[in-house]
């Protein structure tokens, strides 16, 4: 609810990209009609909604798009709005976007992230498991449930702990690579392991981490960071490109211990 | 239908141990031969996953979100409880465990109770292992702070994303079995039926959310991890995903559900504006640590907050439970704030609302100090209400949060259909008839972790099981009858969307059987529910096709089935002719209007037994008893 007293409505032009499902070609609509009589109180994917009802009464398929828990935590939604991830607005979720931040009249074109990553599988919505296999080759500790010592025997400096914390608050949502010229995932991938390699707890595995991290990005077709920078301006987290700076530090660590590692592994059997 | 309970005899201290020493273990080596399906990826479900496949077990998950990593455990903001007594307070397991039972108003399993409290302190230890970076002080050990419904610091927190961080916790261990090929990940997968043969749960039937093509899965037993039905109400602090459908169509299998009248208002929210509002959006329990809840003393005051005089203001809960204060459990604190609106002393455009106000903490601690311990919820509320919470109070009021009620499950965790397990908000088995604050991330991930490993290798090494495949007939039927629903719901060609539908819905839930209850309104709903349910299945309009991406039928599946939990939730309500916790019936009050229990008559869990559509399910009683937190009037005054 705002607090100011009096709601005000908006009349948009939109021009979204629609798409059946992978394979097929995409466009764009425009909706007018359907886009009159926004309330400045609705959040952005509220207006979708609405957008979407007035749709479905006129016997037209709605706006597929993505999103789940529409208070800025489980990374889901996402569309690039004007060009920009999220919209306008700096630290803030498509769902967290309130229509007050657009005047009446605008036009606003609604695209989903666009990177080769990150298939269209139709309309707004993408396939982000690419995300889910750069975790699986490395971004976690390997401590098997049951295995782990009382927690305050291991101390962490409370700016190390809240260091890490800073990095672990990524959303997973793509906006950084949506925003990349490059269609990089680096600001994602640094989060996640620079959150681990900040803690004595991710020491062990730190070297495997980077470099396992590192080529599965390359892998799934993400391309590589050249300090554009323009994902630090768009994640609704406000993840530093510092991390990226540690990420780049360890990975070269890692590279040159890279041999050593790799002979260890075969233990003394 | 029996309920067993299964709890193991001996005190209450040593059931747990002596219960894993006397459970059947499965070899190593024979592990691998067995199977089990997860639906569900939040805490409860990423949890036991990881922790089955890690034992040897092959393992499925299955989730309707595109990642495991979303699923709505991820917003939880406050923290997690543990025994650990960091604090040197006086807590311990059995404080922990007396506060979970008193704050669930003698409503819930002693047992159960006792093992969440003793596991909680492992949960902390295998967290902070995997890394997740809970809140510390600067000697470098862990932080707590206070919550809701208890007079001990034993909450853990991770600034104000608790829920976010232990859920990356769980799914990167999760995502590291996937690597090593131990679990099978289903994304973008919502399960339509349970497949039950010879008594024993086997296997599930999916839609896959992108092709829409329907599949069977097999498995040696079934593990539902799946949340509440908060969004029977529409408007939520739930995702807009969340739904009852798993749990729903293991009810309509054989499996008991249990207490669904037990469902929790949470009672700082951010108050609804129009209808075209798509969810509530909690601000957590924490903030009650700092802030101090009040309304004008009389009523229709529209002075702005803070031109409003200290003597002119009412902090009603310091008022009417000085002990607890504005830490009342959830439960009182949710129809104290019902109370003063029902006065006409809300505020806000709606009048529905109450102020929680930050400016004696801000004066007392400084704006940083407050900005460290609460800066992302007060952004949050700044970007949905266009409001500055450092300068002006928050305007806050109860949603729809928990369920407290779900499958009926035994100490094993276990269903009354075999081979059907049952973790987390899915279950019932913990809060009794309110839930406290910091204990629901504590409950999922003590069943994830720290029971399901033990209670299914128990059920593996006692049972033998036939060879199935996807072309038994069970299903094949379960197949037809899901290929039948999606055909069924895209025929129809009404003129009403899902969502409206879902509204209505929700109307009733909230008017008839929300905060408070008599048996007028609950008659009503339960004339005006079955009515909704035909005009659904006449008027819903679902456009497209079933073998695409195709949110709408997804969504009208899921408010079907809710509209059916629904009608069971209110007939619960009315059954249970008593208050206690979150079930409020105005019959049943003090003059103060405390709420009345009738132990005598009600001191049980009621699980409901489906009879067949058309059929009144079956009411059936586990009689509770209390032999170690003695029956007490609940008192936070």
């Amino acid at each position: 609810m705002s607090g100011h007293d009096e709601e005000r409505f908006l009349n948009l032009t939109l021009h979204v990209w629609r798409q059946k499902n992978r394979d097929a070609q995409g466009k764009f609509e425009t909706y007018v009609e359907e886009a009159r009589g926004i309330s400045t109180d609705m959040s952005f994917l509220e207006m979708l909604d609405v957008v979407n009802e007035r749709l479905i009464h006129q016997g037209k398929e709605p706006i597929a798009f993505d999103h789940d828990c529409r208070e800025g935590i489980c990374g889901q939604c996402g569309v690039v709005i004007n060009g920009a991830p999220h919209g306008p607005r700096k630290a803030t979720t498509a769902c967290q976007l309130h229509m007050r931040s657009f005047k009446d009249g605008a036009d606003l074109t609604l695209e989903p992230w666009r990177a080769g990553a990150f298939p269209v599988i139709k309309d707004l919505m993408v396939d982000r498991s690419s995300f889910d296999r750069i975790i699986a080759s490395g971004g976690h500790i390997s401590v098997r449930t049951g295995n782990a010592p009382e927690a305050n025997a291991i101390a962490v400096p409370k700016t190390d702990a809240d260091l890490a914390m800073d990095a672990a608050a990524c959303i997973g949502c793509g906006a950084c690579v949506a925003a990349c010229p490059n269609a990089s995932a680096m600001l994602f991938v640094a989060a996640k392991a620079e959150h681990l390699n900040l803690l004595p707890q991710g020491q062990p595995e730190k070297d495997r981490r980077v470099l396992a991290m590192a080529d599965q990005a390359d892998a799934e077709g993400f391309g590589h960071c050249s300090f554009h920078a323009e994902c630090e301006a768009v994640c609704p987290k406000e993840i530093s490109i510092g991390f990226i700076s540690r990420f780049n530090a360890d990975y070269r660590d890692a590279t040159l211990t890279r041999s050593k590692g790799q002979t260890a592994t075969g233990g003394a059997g | 239908m029996e309920l067993k309970s299964n709890v193991p005899p001996g005190p209450i201290e040593e059931k747990w141990t002596r219960h894993k020493f006397e459970m059947k273990l499965v070899n190593p080596a024979n592990k691998r031969k067995y199977s089990v399906i997860v639906v569900g990826t939040g805490l409860a479900g990423a949890s036991a996953a990881a922790s089955l496949a890690e034992l040897g077990y092959k393992v499925s998950t299955f989730c309707y979100q595109d990642s495991p990593r979303r699923a709505h455990s991820i917003a939880a903001q406050g923290g997690i409880n543990a025994a650990k007594n960091y604090q040197n307070d006086g807590d311990s397991v059995h404080r922990l465990f007396y506060d979970t039972v008193k704050g669930g108003d003698f409503r819930s399993r002693e047992a159960n109770v006792h093992r969440l409290a003793e596991v909680s302190v492992n949960i902390i230890d295998q967290c902070v292992a995997q890394g997740v970076p809970f809140a510390r002080e600067y000697g470098g050990m862990l932080a707590n702070r206070s919550f809701g419904g208890a007079q001990v610091s034993r909450t853990f927190y991770a600034r104000g994303q608790t829920g976010q961080q232990l859920l990356l916790g769980a799914y990167q261990a999760l995502e590291r079995q996937v690597g090593l090929g131990t679990v099978k990940s289903y994304t973008r997968h919502e399960m339509q039926q349970l497949v039950v043969i010879d008594g024993k749960a086997r296997g599930i039937v999916a839609r896959n959310l992108e092709t829409g093509k329907i599949e069977s899965h097999v498995a040696d037993a079934v593990v539902l991890a799946t949340g509440g039905y908060g969004t029977v109400f529409y408007l939520a602090t739930y995702a807009k995903g969340c739904n009852a459908t798993a749990i729903w169509r293991a009810y309509k299998k054989g499996a008991a559900l249990a207490n669904p009248c037990y469902t929790q208002i949470h009672p700082t929210c951010i108050p609804v504006t129009g209808e075209y509002q798509s969810k509530l959006t909690l601000m957590s329990e924490s903030l009650r640590n700092d802030g101090r809840i009040w309304v004008p003393k009389v009523k229709g005051d529209k002075r702005p907050a803070n031109s409003i005089p200290e003597a002119e203001r009412d902090y009603y809960l310091e008022r009417k439970y000085p002990s607890f204060g504005n830490l009342s459990p959830r439960d009182i604190s949710s129809r104290a704030a019902k109370q003063v609106c029902d006065e006409g002393r809300g505020v806000g455009r709606t009048g529905l609302g109450v102020y929680l106000d930050f400016a004696d903490a801000i004066n007392r601690l400084g704006v940083d100090t407050i900005r460290e311990r609460y800066g992302n919820l007060f952004d949050m509320y700044e970007r949905i209400t266009d409001e500055d919470p450092y300068k002006v109070p928050m305007r806050i009021f109860p949603a729809s949060h928990y369920t407290m009620g779900g499958l009926w499950v035994d100490y094993n965790l276990m269903s009354t259909i075999e081979g059907l397990f049952v973790l987390g908000e899915a279950n019932f088995s913990d809060h009794g008839a309110n839930r406290l604050g910091a204990s629901a991330l504590m409950q999922g991930l003590a069943d994830g972790y720290f029971v399901i490993p033990y209670t299914l290798g128990n059920y593996f090494g006692s049972n033998k099981f036939e060879k199935v495949g996807t072309d038994h007939a069970s299903f094949k039927d379960a197949e037809a009858a899901t290929s039948e629903r999606t055909n069924r719901l895209l025929g129809i060609k009404g003129t009403k969307t899902p969502d409206e539908l879902h509204r209505e819905l929700g109307n009733i839930m909230w008017n008839y059987c929300g905060m408070g209850r008599n048996e007028a309104g609950l008659k009503k709903a339960l004339q005006e529910l079955p009515a909704l349910r035909e005009r659904f299945w006449s008027e819903v309009r679902v456009l497209g096709t079933g073998a695409e991406i195709n949110q709408s039928l997804e969504k009208a599946g899921r408010v079907a089935d809710l509209i059916e939990l629904g009608e069971l939730l209110c007939l619960d309500a009315l059954e249970r002719r008593e208050s206690c916790g979150a079930h409020f019936r105005e019959e049943h009050q003090t003059p103060d209007g405390e709420a009345v229990r009738d132990d005598e008559n009600f001191c049980h869990v009621a699980a409901w037994e489906y009879a067949g559509d058309g059929q009144a399910p079956i009411r059936h009683v586990e009689p509770l008893e209390f032999e170690n937190v003695h029956l007490q009037t609940r008192s936070y005054k």
